[in-house]
């Protein structure tokens, strides 16, 4: 019996008239176009990147704050915390771990935050200035469930991190990475619903609130 | 049950009527308002539409390559040709992994297949997370209404009815507070289950990733927690590259629900690394044909060109007035009304390409031009050559085609059709009851025709310029 790969792949060359022959130009075909990818339409910004983004950040309905230098991070983030009454006990990035956690007043632990963590702290890979979303990447120094279960995300966003769209947070990321990372997620404000009455809801299944933290 | 008698209950159906009357135009509002922060939507509409259309042209070379690179970073591709094939690798996989509890995010390639009825055969049991997902399933399986609000025909006193009854709860009428109650139902089972399906927005040849595109997050959960995930989606969902999934990314959410982007786009390219604090073991993709390689080629291919926004049924005034589930399979509106045919057969839906007034709406919107009323004219011409119409419209036609070939007597007929005509009108301009087609008028005045026909009035305009 044939299996069902070749079948799918014989009926979809049968119907599209490829002749074996014809297969290496086609192959070159799509390695070419893959090679040559380019950007799409897409809508140009005059004016300050990082200005644009929290502008749509806020239109996502995630709150910002912004600080001088990254040492600066461990005390706006306890002041925020503080401020919201959304208590001390945080858990944070390893990748963050090298900031002065210790006089911040805050209950820190580095790591992966499980299901009852209230308040989740995270760096990011690129923030997109089009939609004012995060981008995160899975890996060690950066669990993927830190901006997933907590009821709080605080994401740290280096202002210099800010570009303009997509486009330009891929072609960073085609170079920094030498293997791509299990996940790449796209973050856009809180978690929402609305699937009872189109009334929306926050907090469906992750984050009740977003909070970033532009440093620089 | 027949589609008309289907129609029919749901038109009696007052609850339902209010339903679908609250939220009817909204997200064509919404999508319209959110079109004017891209500077030039037709020119990404148009990259949109020749983005699917060129992977379409060379589909077979863009799935070897996109199966290359998924394998090479680390997952396993699988292929099948129809549901039932899908529904036997998934239970294989969880069978495999000593899976007894799987959490799925919303996959419609699922529902085609009928995985859940499946799964809980298989002594499997499957748990949707998405909130209308959830909803559905708890209410007896009952099927979803729309591709991407499943539970738009609900009321909010129906889900608090429902939640209390299932979940033995206290009733609850505030939106917030139900959703709460379902997030803590739902978040146990993320943490417990030992596999996550998914369905899959685009895969992506250049990296052999799968795009997973939601606003609750469940997606995020089911692709992130359990140890193992499971892709399941259609071979037609390749694009080339991750700029190409960014031009699809401007117009996909917009095209839904008004979003500029959606809350979450996951991109998940193979199994967790050695080392990373969280992600799945085990990365499997289940590509499923069902009917979807027999289009390549010919009339239909546009129709595979579809990323399943909803905008079509959203601007649709027949599904807005029927509801998703008049139209009896997984896929409901104009989209439905062409797919449906396609991958069930001709025969039997043989009312879907009917019921449409081929207004057009739906392909002016559609974010991938595909021009959904042509392909129902093609589906009606389809079911006239397999002789699938009902003899009384077969047998009309030929008469009327009989007449219109004989000039003389079709002007008599129109002459009597004209005296006909007046004479029911009897002076006014409108007719208010059509005694040989009463259904015309049953709901609507038909105009009351000139005194005489163009033919007779060109005719008399010739004589009088002495030609």
């Amino acid at each position: 019996m044939s299996s069902a790969r070749d079948d799918i792949l014989g009926r979809l060359r049968q119907r599209i008239g490829r002749e074996p022959a014809g297969a290496p130009a086609a192959h070159a075909r799509v390695e070419q176009v893959i090679a040559a990818s380019q950007a799409g339409p897409r809508p140009s910004y005059d004016g300050d990147l990082a200005a644009r983004f929290i502008e749509r950040a806020k239109a996502l309905i995630s709150t910002v704050d912004e600080c001088a230098a990254p040492a600066d991070v461990p005390a706006r983030c306890a002041h925020w915390l503080i401020g919201q009454g959304l208590g001390r006990q945080v858990v944070v990035s390893p990748a963050l771990a090298g900031l002065d956690w210790a006089t911040s007043g805050l209950d820190v632990r580095i790591g992966a935050a499980g299901g009852d963590d209230p308040v989740g702290v995270t760096g990011c890979f690129r923030a997109i200035a089009e939609t004012g979303t995060l981008m995160l990447c899975s890996g060690a120094q950066s669990p993927a469930v830190n901006s997933l279960l907590p009821q709080t995300h605080i994401a740290v966003v280096p202002r210099e991190h800010i570009v303009a769209d997509m486009e330009a947070a891929f072609a960073v990321a085609r170079d920094a990475f030498e293997r791509w990372p299990r996940a790449l997620n796209f973050v856009s404000g809180p978690s929402r619903t609305a699937d009872i009455e189109q009334t929306i809801v926050l907090g469906a299944h992750g984050p009740y609130r977003v909070h970033l933290l532009i440093v620089g | 049950m027949h589609f008309v008698s289907r129609v029919r209950q749901r038109l009696d159906d007052t609850e339902l009527q209010r339903n679908l009357q609250r939220t009817r135009g909204r997200n064509a509002a919404a999508r319209l308002a959110s079109l004017a922060s891209l500077d030039d939507f037709d020119a990404v509409r148009e990259r949109a539409t020749e983005i699917r259309a060129s992977v379409l042209r060379d589909l077979d070379v863009w799935l070897e390559r996109f199966e290359a690179e998924a394998t090479r970073r680390g997952a396993t591709v699988l292929w099948a040709r129809d549901g039932d094939e899908a529904c036997r690798l998934v239970i294989d996989i969880a069978r495999r992994h000593d899976v007894k509890t799987v959490v799925k995010a919303k996959s419609m390639v699922s529902e085609e297949a009928g995985l859940n009825a499946a799964l809980e055969a298989a002594g499997i049991r499957p748990v949707e997370t998405d909130l209308g997902e959830y909803i559905l399933q708890i209410n007896d399986n009952e099927p979803p209404s729309h591709i991407i609000m499943p539970v738009i025909h609900k009321s909010k006193e129906q889900v608090s009815e429902l939640f209390a009854r299932v979940h033995g709860t206290a009733a609850k009428t505030d939106i917030v507070e139900l959703t709460r109650e379902a997030r803590e139902k739902l978040r146990p089972e993320f943490l417990g289950a030992e596999m996550g399906i998914s369905g899959g927005n685009f895969l992506i040849a250049e990296t052999g990733s799968v795009a997973i595109v939601t606003n609750e997050g469940n997606g995020r959960m089911c692709t992130t927690m359990p140890r193992v995930h499971v892709a399941l989606t259609g071979i037609e969902k390749v694009i080339p590259t991750l700029d190409d999934l960014a031009t699809l990314l401007r117009i996909l959410p917009r095209s839904a629900t008004g979003q500029a982007i959606s809350n979450y786009v996951s991109l998940l390219t193979g199994p967790k690394h050695e080392g990373d604090a969280d992600g799945p073991e085990h990365m499997y993709f289940v590509l499923v044909d069902g009917g979807r390689a027999d289009l390549i080629g010919g009339d239909f291919e546009p129709m595979l060109r579809c990323i399943r926004c909803g905008a079509c049924m959203n601007h649709c005034p027949v599904y807005q007035t029927i509801g998703g589930h008049s139209y009896g399979w997984v896929y409901p509106g104009p989209m439905g009304s062409v797919l449906t045919p396609l991958y069930q057969g001709l025969e039997k839906a043989k009312d879907l390409p009917q019921a449409a007034t081929l207004c057009n709406q739906c392909g002016v919107v559609c974010p991938v031009s595909i021009p959904l009323p042509d392909l129902m004219r093609k589906l009606r011409e389809k079911q006239v050559d397999a002789g699938l119409r009902p003899w009384s419209e077969r047998l009309s036609m030929r008469l009327w085609a009989w007449v219109a070939q004989r000039p003389k007597l079709y002007a008599r007929g129109v002459r009597f059709a004209v005296r006909y005509l007046r004479w029911l009108a009897d002076g006014r301009d409108r007719i208010q009851a059509m005694g040989v087609a009463p259904g015309w008028t049953a709901e609507r005045d038909f105009p009351a025709p000139a005194a005489q026909s163009f033919r007779d009035q060109y005719a008399a305009r010739q004589r009088r310029a002495g030609r």
